[in-house]
């Protein structure tokens, strides 16, 4: 019943509206606005170059307004120190941009409420004028130059090799949660394979790599504070992507194609907690390529301790196979053989 | 180059006199099948109407869910089934959705809806033909489409779901059915249907091509062409070169789908086991992909830059300032559009050298689109406008392509895009720059171009009242997303309440969604005015904009050959608006110098 009754009430609402368009159409063409051409009636003229203006400063004015109440949430809290030279690469961008933005709207909508059309009225007729041309055409191209410079500069110490002391961590993604992995105290990783991929041994580690026997799997990731940190990330099933919005850090993880990003901590969780006011604030580490199902949650914390803190965790941790002995009885003589056959080419893929 | 052209006209003309003595074509001739352009330009121009609100119902449906991510859409059970459980939306629908969503407005709406609609309809109007080269080819070219429509609707019925990995289609996602259910059956339509769609570009461009170069009128030269037919020539020029590179890609995903190669497979282990696959590149099909995919979004463009070009001008009743470098800076972009495409794949691990690259090249491409921008302003400069329903989207379009262009200039630099890649930075960019732009660059053209269309004009009035809500809604709807992609909010994410990270911002999202609604009721309005101004709107004139081009030159409904008569002959370019000396404020492209003696500039005098 109720719902014939709001169907009976949108149906007459269409007819009334339905009305009202008709009404509009026959008033005008006794008013004999029909008789001038389209476009040259003074009122819609007069309306629509009006509401023009009044959306260049009510728009004004409700972005930087909306600009200034979302600032607190826009700006995520910075920890890294390639972080800052991109963000201030970012908002020096905005600035210039923004002046470009500002410029070019109020002429847009100035020039359109200014010059609407008057009847006792012509244009100008300005077909070009190379100068003027040649002079905003080089105006930007000098800009862009600057920018791609700074970016240039920034990109190319982001993207540099890492330093040879950097904490090592492999970050593995699979539908839908991330696996970590340390080198442990040798330093080295041992090697893998998905096909040593079971239910246990989730990132299919070989342990008859001896590289491999004092690997651990954390729950959560480590890191020291102002150290460089190596990030060796690879997935098992489809794309992801690790990202670290605290760090601006992100990064593809492709099967197959082991990729890397190294960064340097610049706050511990501690500090960040009481700087934030949140006593339950966390790193995060979220996925950003399309992944599937849980593609939204696949969250995985981090951790940045105090240097000393960190070598404290480190101790802490004991070797994934000891934790799981009875993996080794998999890795018997024979699967060693196979496994020299395959080596090669995984030295060529782990070897960053 | 001349004769060539009066020549093949005379051809062409001959056949129609043959023609004309059997005028008996059947309703299936002229209705259905037809090889008229401009019943091919209509049947364009209704089925991307048609999948316009197909694919904006589905965002408004995937809207709910992240402007009330706690809220239970039961009420959606009658339309979505077993898609809603337990009253939520299941997530890997709303990956469909998001994913159908993208594929049907990039490729179904902008690029079949936009350039098959304008391309068809005015490059024999403007340039003086009686049709299409190859009439045949060019309702192929719409049939082929219609059948990949078809395909592609059907995929969103069948029991798995439509494709659900994207509009990008990444593998391995998109060749594992294992991996989502998007990816089995959905997937398959998916690529069948877009490789159907290709064919049915490549008829469409090859045909656009040829007519422009051979087609044209009698003293048509390449620099009296208005900046509509440039930018329909250069848009299928680019089609012609990257959609057969999406072809092979899709070719080679099949491939790995259904017949065992290892393309884009390598070193995977899913649903318990490990697969055989070895040797494959993930990132290869990204190349392929984006090799088409940067310029497609070109594709999308360049048609909309002619048409607002052609409707400031007119309505400014100003020549458009700086033509040749209006065709140049197309020319720059086109070219440049080929060698950006990596700016996409950033943060896949690529080597950082060619990042480097590729951020110079993308960068320089803002040089060319700020040259555009500042010749429109400079055509409202000292104008004399007059506000039509067009005249208001091409404003608009303005407005919204610097809003979302200047943000590129962010995206392209490299270091900025490594926190911002894949977040709603990047959503609101490319919707302000290539979605609402687009949208109202054919808005604009569909407002403009109707009179001739369908010989009658639609309501001005209903056009402001659209007008404005859009214009609104896009604002409304895409500047806030600019703070929440500030923010790192990640793209495709079902909800965000799982991050500590991205657990603000819920008023502004559902803030969004609220006027993506208004904006997608806004279009009810434009579909009631388009259907109603077809059967009963005031009848048209055959120039009702006073505008110089030769589609006007036509009588108010144009028969099957264009002109009754003679083609007319071009004298001069399209722009002669508000010449000084002469009577009106425009002189069409087929009055000869000699009868405007009054107003021909001093190398005009001796002009014909």
């Amino acid at each position: 019943m109720i719902t014939f009754a709001i169907g009976l009430s949108i149906v007459l609402l269409l007819v009334i509206l339905f009305l009202l368009f008709r009404i509009g159409t026959l008033a005008s063409i006794f008013r004999g606005s029909t008789q001038r051409a389209v476009g040259t009636t003074k009122t819609s003229n007069k309306v629509n170059s009006l509401l023009l203006l009044l959306f260049l400063i009510g728009g004004g004015a409700a972005f930087a307004w909306s600009f200034a109440d979302s600032w607190e949430n826009m700006n995520q809290p910075l920890a890294s120190v390639h972080g800052a030279w991109t963000d201030s690469l970012f908002w020096t961008t905005m600035i210039v941009i923004g002046i470009v933005f500002v410029i070019t709207q109020i002429l847009l909508f100035w020039y359109s409420y200014k010059y609407q059309h008057k009847d006792d009225k012509r244009a100008y007729y300005y077909p070009h004028n190379n100068k003027i041309e040649i002079i905003w055409t080089m105006i930007p191209a000098v800009v862009m130059a600057l920018l791609v410079f700074a970016g240039w500069k920034t990109w190319a110490n982001i993207t540099s090799a890492a330093p040879a002391d950097a904490v090592v961590v492999e970050v593995m993604g699979k539908q839908f949660s991330w696996l970590v992995r340390y080198p442990g105290a040798d330093g080295k990783l041992g090697e893998a394979s998905v096909n040593f991929i079971d239910a246990t041994n989730e990132m299919g580690v070989n342990f008859s790599d001896p590289n491999a026997m004092d690997d651990f799997m954390p729950r959560e990731i480590h890191v020291p504070k102002g150290k460089p940190v190596l990030l060796k990330i690879r997935s098992r099933d489809v794309i992801h992507s690790v990202f670290l919005p605290h760090f601006r850090v992100k990064m593809d993880a492709v099967p197959g194609m082991p990729t890397k990003f190294w960064f340097v901590p610049t706050k511990t969780t501690a500090e960040m907690r009481s700087e934030t006011g949140n006593s339950e604030f966390n790193y995060e580490v979220a996925c950003t390529e399309i992944c599937g199902r849980g593609h939204f949650a696949m969250r995985f914390i981090l951790v940045v301790d105090e240097p000393e803190e960190y070598e404290e965790w480190l101790a802490s941790q004991t070797p994934f196979i000891e934790q799981n002995p009875q993996l080794l009885t998999k890795f018997t003589h024979d699967s060693k053989d196979q496994v020299v056959l395959e080596k090669s080419a995984e030295e060529v893929k782990t070897e960053l | 180059m001349s004769s060539t052209d009066i020549s093949l006209n005379k051809d062409v003309h001959h056949a129609h006199d043959e023609h004309d003595h059997h005028h008996d074509q059947n309703f299936f001739e002229k209705y259905i099948f037809s090889q008229d352009h401009k019943v091919i330009a209509k049947q364009f121009l209704f089925a991307g109407i048609f999948w316009g609100f197909v694919g904006g119902f589905l965002s408004i449906i995937f809207r709910l869910q992240l402007g009330w991510p706690e809220a239970t859409f039961t009420f959606l059970e009658p339309i979505l089934g077993n898609w809603i459980v337990n009253g939520k939306l299941d997530p890997e629908f709303y990956l469909a959705l998001v994913t159908m969503h993208g594929t049907i407005m990039v490729f179904f709406v902008l690029t079949a809806g936009l350039s098959g609609t304008f391309s068809n309809f005015l490059i024999p109007l403007q340039i003086g033909a009686r049709d299409m080269a190859s009439g045949f080819m060019n309702m192929l070219s719409f049939w082929i489409f219609f059948l990949a429509s078809v395909i592609m609707f059907i995929s969103l019925f069948i029991e798995t779901g439509p494709a659900g990995g994207g509009w990008t289609v990444y593998p391995p996602l998109s060749a594992l059915p294992q991996a989502i259910s998007g990816s089995a059956m959905g997937m398959t339509l998916w690529l069948v249907s877009m490789a159907l769609f290709i064919v049915s570009q490549l008829l469409g461009g090859v045909n656009y091509i040829t007519t422009v170069i051979n087609l044209r009128t009698k003293g048509m030269s390449m620099t009296k062409l208005p900046l509509t037919i440039w930018a329909f020539f250069l848009t299928a020029i680019l089609g012609l070169l990257s959609f057969p590179v999406l072809f092979s890609a899709a070719l080679l995903l099949i491939f790995d789908r259904s017949f065992g190669t290892s393309f884009y497979l390598s070193d995977i282990y899913i649903a318990g086991e490990a697969l055989a696959h070895t040797g494959g590149s993930a990132i290869l099909f990204q190349h392929l992909f984006w090799f088409l995919g940067h310029p497609e979004v070109y594709i999308v463009i360049l048609p909309t830059f002619g048409i607002v070009s052609e409707v400031i001008a007119t309505n400014s009743r100003k020549p458009i300032f700086g033509y040749r470098a209006m065709i140049g800076s197309m020319l720059g972009i086109s070219l440049l559009s080929f060698v950006v495409w990596a700016h996409h794949m950033f943060v896949t691990g690529m080597n950082p050298f060619l990042g480097s690259v590729f951020m110079f090249l993308t960068l320089i491409i803002a040089v060319p689109s700020a040259v555009k921008v500042f010749n429109w302003l400079a055509t409202l400069w000292r104008g004399n406008i007059r506000f039509t329903t067009a005249m208001m989207f091409a404003i608009a379009f303005v407005s919204l392509f610097i809003s979302g262009g200047l943000t590129g200039i962010i995206l392209g630099n490299s270091a900025l895009d490594i926190q911002l890649h894949d977040t709603y930075f990047v959503i609101a960019h490319f919707h302000l720059v290539m979605g609402a732009a687009a949208f109202f660059g054919m808005f604009c053209g569909i407002y403009h171009w109707f009179p001739k269309m369908f010989g009658r004009m639609m309501d001005e009035k209903l056009g402001f009242v659209h007008f404005w809500l859009t214009f609104l809604s896009a604002y409304l709807v895409f500047m806030p997303m600019h703070y929440i992609g500030i923010a790192g909010f990640p793209r495709r994410y079902y909800s965000w309440t799982g991050f500590d990270a991205f657990n603000t911002f819920t008023d502004l999202n559902s803030f969004i969604s609220i006027a993506a609604i208004m904006g997608f009721a806004a279009q009810l309005i434009f579909l009631f005015n388009f259907i109603y101004s077809i059967f009963k709107g005031r009848r048209a004139t055959a120039n009702p904009w006073h505008s110089n081009t030769l589609e006007w030159t036509t009588p108010v409904n144009p028969g099957h050959g264009n002109w009754p008569g003679e083609i007319p002959t071009v004298y001069r370019w399209p722009y002669d608006y508000s010449k000084p000396g002469a009577a009106e404020d425009y002189i069409p492209q087929n009055v000869p110098f000699s009868q405007t003696q009054s107003s021909n500039l001093p190398y005009e005098r001796d002009l014909e």
